[in-house]
């Protein structure tokens, strides 16, 4: 095989590999066994970052950009007009194993375009995983795309292989699906997704009782969707994600703000600006549903149906829900602080831990590294002095925006006359 | 009262050496410093300090006693910070925990106990970078050679790291700092000096110039540049890390 060949292939389907944000490498205990080739590090490594400031942890590519699919929102639809390529499965192993010899890497993030069919497709990934396991003895981090619509089977053995498994389900509606990638059903995605979360319940059980029992997807699975492109609300998004949360154990949800790639009517023109606030926001939502102990109800509602994009979404709640504070930092307990504007789990944990040697002041916060400029207004603590005016939502909100200094402060100017 | 100074020679060993003479010695207004780094200086008395590992392992037991094993790390890592003063702090967190006979590991409000935690943070973000950061090219010789020059002393922290991990081939990580380095030879990992400079282009494989390439290609490939955020690509990767990163050279 030539260097040179191998050199384009790498640009053209690592540059189509771009778009699926996840990188993560998080998850997996996968140890080195009999001496051979890498571990997976529990709380993944990022090897280096991209300009745009993302995390670079596995070898992201496809397999192909060849597809039999024509999804408006996709680089690699039939319809658009680019060069193609395709990896043969050793070319993908030997890549994957240089790279990381190197220490450039943690693994393997393998996709493809849809070519033949879904199971032509996933037998193809899978054959890269298991070649990576059996012949090269390699334990590092992989994560293969569950292909929408493959076999069982298949996602059976994808599972043995593979540390993560994910399906994008890339539009959060059914109706802007049928919109925009008219050859794509709902439950080809719900399909694999199903599958795998059987197999991974099946597996821990029998793992209880058989210590041999092999790992299966030991990092679970996660999905993205696409934020932006078919006119749905924040809180659409976000009931899909919580329903995708409980109902099949998704690890990560991953939120992707559309770029332009397409001059289709049904979609933001070229030039349009990548929506990476309301991304940040939804992202926000996302750890307060999994870490901070919300329900997405009491974030998003038929009455507040989309995120506020000038203050973030602990905030927005708390304004809405001004007599639940202030509380009292020595006394209220964990998920009640993380509750509290301004206080993140670091925050969190640092003030439950110093507060069991003495009761805590204003000094003893700002010491330990408690940002006190939002959360002054929402906690009282071992001190005489504290917030004793009665702001109503709206002033504390002026307040607030006044005194961050996001990156963002500029796109509000305009609104922030209508709170002063 | 005049100070005592007590020279050491660098160790941890040696540090908690320094330790067990200032309790059982009774020396007032200690100072440790590390004998490399120690001038002279008027009206002070200075002790030099020889390295007993049993006195060291008695005053580790004794710290590890209260602390437990897992939270006594913070303070070799915060030792391996190589920060100037920083045997002083840890003295005060041992006369803290011997005085109040308690685990005072996250009593953050005590400035000693917090100064320690910021310092152990910093040492565990550089041993993670590193982990990140290496970058190893491979030799004729068959062995992957990476150069490095961290903030702090994190060789000793990455060893076990890399030898799970590359445990198929060999390989040299050197601190070019500290002037020295960690092998692997198949069997197991050693600290060695090499007195020649680093291996020249013409000493690696013909593969390695090649996956070179393709790895500044990648690097370029998967980055959007509808989103390029310069400033939090510098807050990922500093840029004094960059002379070592294969991705960052042209």
């Amino acid at each position: 095989m030539s260097f040179e060949r191998t050199r384009e292939k790498l640009n053209i389907l690592a540059d189509a590999a771009k778009y699926d944000v996840s990188c993560s490498s998080s998850g997996s205990n996968r140890k080195n066994t009999n001496k051979g080739l890498g571990d997976a590090s529990s709380t993944g490594i990022c090897h280096t970052y991209t300009q745009d400031g993302r995390c670079v942890s596995l070898l992201k590519i496809l397999l192909t950009n060849h597809c039999i699919f024509d999804c408006a929102y996709c680089v690699t639809r039939k319809s658009n007009p680019i060069k193609r390529a395709a990896f043969k499965v050793q070319e993908v192993v030997d890549l994957t194993i240089n790279f990381y010899r190197r220490n450039y890497i943690e693994g393997l993030f393998l996709s493809s375009g849809i070519f033949k069919s879904a199971d032509y497709t996933m037998e193809r990934l899978v054959a890269v995983a298991k070649k990576l396991r059996l012949e090269e003895n390699f334990n590092g981090y992989i994560h293969l795309k569950s292909i929408p619509d493959a076999s069982d089977e298949l996602m059976r053995e994808a599972g043995l292989y593979a540390d993560r498994l994910s399906v994008n389900i890339e539009i959060p509606t059914k109706a802007g699906l049928k919109a925009l990638a008219p050859d794509k059903k709902h439950s080809d995605f719900i399909k694999p997704m199903t599958k795998v979360k059987n197999e991974i319940l099946q597996y821990k059980s029998e793992k209880k009782i058989i210590k041999s029992t092999p790992k299966y997807a030991p990092a679970g699975q996660s999905t993205q969707m696409i934020i932006g492109a078919s006119g749905e609300n924040d809180m659409q998004i976000m009931y899909t994600s919580n329903h995708l949360y409980s109902k099949y154990n998704l690890k990560r949800v991953y939120y992707s703000g559309y770029i332009p790639i397409s001059h289709d009517k049904r979609l933001p023109g070229i030039g349009t600006e990548v929506p990476v606030l309301r991304e940040n926001r939804l992202y926000q939502t996302d750890w307060l549903l999994r870490f901070y102990g919300f329900d997405v109800r009491e974030l998003l509602n038929p009455d507040t149906p989309n995120l506020d994009l000038d203050i973030d979404p602990k905030l927005s709640w708390a304004l809405r829900n001004l007599a639940l504070f202030p509380v009292d930092v020595n006394k209220a307990d964990k998920m009640l602080l993380a509750r509290v504007p301004g206080l993140g789990m670091t925050s969190v944990e640092k003030i439950i831990k110093a507060r069991r040697f003495r009761a805590l002041n204003w000094e003893h916060l700002k010491t330990i590294g408690v940002k006190l400029n939002r959360a002054k207004y929402f906690i009282t603590c071992n001190s005489k002095t504290f917030e004793t005016r009665d702001y109503t939502p709206a002033q504390l909100k002026t307040i607030m925006v006044n005194s961050s200094n996001s990156k963002y402060k500029a796109a509000f100017t305009g609104q922030l006359t209508l709170f002063s | 009262m005049q100070s005592s100074i007590l020279t050491y020679d660098g160790t941890f060993d040696g540090f908690l050496t320094a330790i067990f003479e200032i309790y059982e010695q009774r020396i007032p207004q200690p100072i440790i410093k590390p004998a490399a780094h120690f001038k002279q200086q008027l009206f002070s008395t200075t002790t030099e300090i020889y390295t007993d590992t049993k006195k060291a392992q008695r005053v580790w037991h004794g710290i590890t006693g209260y602390w437990g094993l897992r939270e006594s790390k913070a303070l070799y890592y915060a030792f391996l910070s190589e920060i100037e003063g920083i045997e002083n702090t840890l003295l005060e967190v041992f006369q803290y925990t011997f005085s109040t006979k308690k685990n005072c590991s996250t009593d953050y409000t005590h400035k000693a106990v917090l100064t320690l935690s910021k310092i152990t943070k910093k040492v565990h973000r550089e041993k993670h970078r590193m982990e990140a950061f290496v970058r190893f090219q491979e030799t004729k010789d068959g062995v992957f050679f990476a150069n490095i020059s961290p903030d702090f002393d994190v060789l000793p922290l990455v060893n076990r790291h890399f030898t799970n991990r590359y445990a198929d081939q060999k390989w040299i990580i050197y601190d070019v700092k500290r002037n020295y380095g960690l092998f692997y030879n198949l069997e197991q990992t050693t600290t060695i000096t090499i007195d020649f400079n680093s291996p020249s282009a013409a000493q690696f494989t013909a593969a390695e110039n090649e996956y070179q390439t393709l790895w500044k290609d990648y690097f370029k490939s998967t980055n959007i540049q509808e989103r390029v955020n310069m400033a939090l690509h510098i807050k990922h990767v500093p840029k004094r890390y960059w002379a070592y990163l294969s991705e960052k050279q042209h």
